[in-house]
């Protein structure tokens, strides 16, 4: 089955896709308000893979709530938990749940989050989960046996176009898609001019590309991204931006800078689309489709 | 030349181990620990009077000069005597060595150290390792830097998302093995090798446990 969001990629649209977090807990009344809010304004939505290595509810549950509550899920797997054939059984579940979409990533380290003297894995790495993805379409698992009943996955990949040194991530990025990545979601982009230069570069691939957008909610926290986020860049100019709004009112700037930045790429048409991260304020993601005027 | 990387175990670790074990026979070596000074003859003087400080009978002590040498059984023999008084050993060798040292006496042994890694002392006083014994070596195609061994995550087909300026996600101060072996691939005009898809690893390569037998 095609999924609705790979329509959307087909389309030539302007896809929005935005980022839900499964809780630490079995409460998912404020995850299921996040799902329901987002379910008609977006084109999918991005269910996090234990994020950043904090461990929380899985993301193939949270994507099987997306599913059930009536919207599109995009299921983020990452490599750093699960080995070749713990990866492939999730697959196999998600395609018969009817969720199509999966966001392939290698995963942060476990000493980033909660759990730092866990065992990562890493039997896998992003690349070839994609491969491995395209492997089981073809109805056949990483060992060669026969699948009974097969899968069909809309897959797609990362990319940090500020990455430095750039080239080896470029030479990944272009791996990823010859392994059979469909689209690429983008770190954070906020020095737009620069994101135009990757896109000349990008548009030689048959990919679509949806540009990273994290909402800002305060000057100091850009500042720590800069610090602490590998590949975000938030220029100087926009960190002073923030720092400029009046007293509680930094994330309302924040959602105007959000949307600026999207109403530029969508009417430059930059790229194919925008992923949104709120991290931990998903329900501003109306708001700031609303800054960028695609409500 | 290649080491045994090990560290000493934290002190209260030692105590908890040695608790109701009153008296005690300290073994140290003088190979990669010594170099490590983690149990050479320095290290062993100063956990005899550690331990003698917290009301322990030190039986004797004894540095052997390689302690992973089947030659150190001999050496044991000749101190039996004090060996044989003891209620336990404290052994200030790494991993090897304690468990050469336990196959051949029939007494507890307790490891005064850690083991971290088979390695090599790359600065004066800094220990990297080089080699992770993987068993499907593809340096060949990575210019010589082994990408199992130096990237936290193994990963074999490029950098990940947590590079930051040529160093890793983990430490500012760890070198991103990626960034590495592409200046180096680079250098040598051979970029095409890190193009080239490398499938998920054998870890058949690498038996567990470790085993060998050569057949003739």
């Amino acid at each position: 089955m095609v999924s609705s969001f790979k329509e959307a990629l087909k389309s030539g649209k302007f896809v929005v896709t935005g980022e839900v977090a499964p809780p630490k807990g079995t409460n998912l009344e404020k995850f299921v308000h996040h799902i329901d809010l987002l379910k008609d304004k977006v084109d999918a939505m991005n269910v996090t893979d234990h994020q950043s290595s904090v461990m929380r509810f899985p993301s193939l549950g949270g994507a099987l709530l997306v599913k059930e509550r009536g919207g599109e899920p995009v299921l983020q797997m990452t490599c750093r938990d699960r080995n070749r054939l713990a990866l492939q059984a999730d697959l196999l579940f998600a395609s018969s749940r009817g969720i199509n979409n999966v966001l392939c990533l290698t995963g942060d380290s476990v000493m980033l989050g909660d759990h730092k003297e866990a065992k990562s894995v890493f039997d896998m790495d992003s690349s070839q989960l994609v491969a491995t993805v395209r492997k089981m379409e073809k109805g056949k698992d990483l060992g060669g046996s026969d699948l009974d009943g097969g899968v069909s996955f809309c897959a797609g990949a990362i990319v940090t176009p500020e990455a430095n040194p750039l080239e080896p991530q470029l030479i990944k990025f272009e791996k990823k898609i010859e392994a059979g990545a469909e689209f690429i979601q983008t770190q954070a982009v906020y020095d737009l001019d620069k994101f135009k230069d990757f896109m000349k570069y990008a548009r030689q691939f048959p990919v679509k590309i949806l540009a990273g957008v994290i909402l800002l909610t305060s000057a100091p926290m850009a500042r720590f991204m800069n610090k602490n986020i590998a590949g975000v860049n938030v220029p100087k100019e926009l960190v002073d931006e923030m720092a400029s709004a009046p007293k509680g009112g930094a994330l309302a700037k924040g959602i105007e800078i959000a949307g600026r930045m999207i109403r530029r790429i969508h009417e430059e048409k930059m790229c194919d689309g925008v992923h949104i991260m709120a991290i931990g304020k998903e329900e501003l993601i109306p708001d700031i489709m609303a800054a960028a005027g695609l409500d | 030349m290649i080491r045994s990387v090990t560290q000493q175990k934290p002190e209260q670790e030692i105590d908890r181990l040695l608790k109701g074990l009153d008296r005690v026979f300290i073994i140290g070596c003088g190979t990669c620990v010594t170099l490590t000074h983690t149990g050479g003859e320095p290290e062993v003087s100063a956990m005899k009077e550690t331990l003698t400080q917290k009301g322990k009978l030190i039986t004797g002590t004894l540095v052997v000069p390689v302690a992973c040498d089947n030659l150190t059984g001999e050496m044991l023999k000749e101190f039996g005597k004090q060996i044989d008084q003891a209620d336990a050993l404290l052994i200030m060798t790494c991993a090897f060595g304690v468990q050469n040292i336990a196959s051949q006496l029939k007494k507890m042994v307790i490891p005064g150290l850690n083991t971290l890694f088979i390695g090599k002392e790359t600065a004066f006083g800094e220990f990297n390792e080089i080699c992770t014994q993987c068993g499907t070596c593809i340096i060949g195609e990575t210019g010589g830097i082994c990408p199992v061994t130096s990237c936290h995550k193994g990963l074999v087909n490029g950098p990940c998302g947590g590079t930051d300026n040529g160093k890793c996600e983990i430490d500012k101060n760890k070198d991103c093995a990626w960034t590495l072996i592409y200046n180096r691939l680079k250098e040598l005009g051979r970029l095409d090798c890190m193009r080239k898809y490398q499938p998920p690893r054998n870890h058949l390569g690498e038996p567990t446990p470790g085993k060998l037998r050569i057949e003739n």
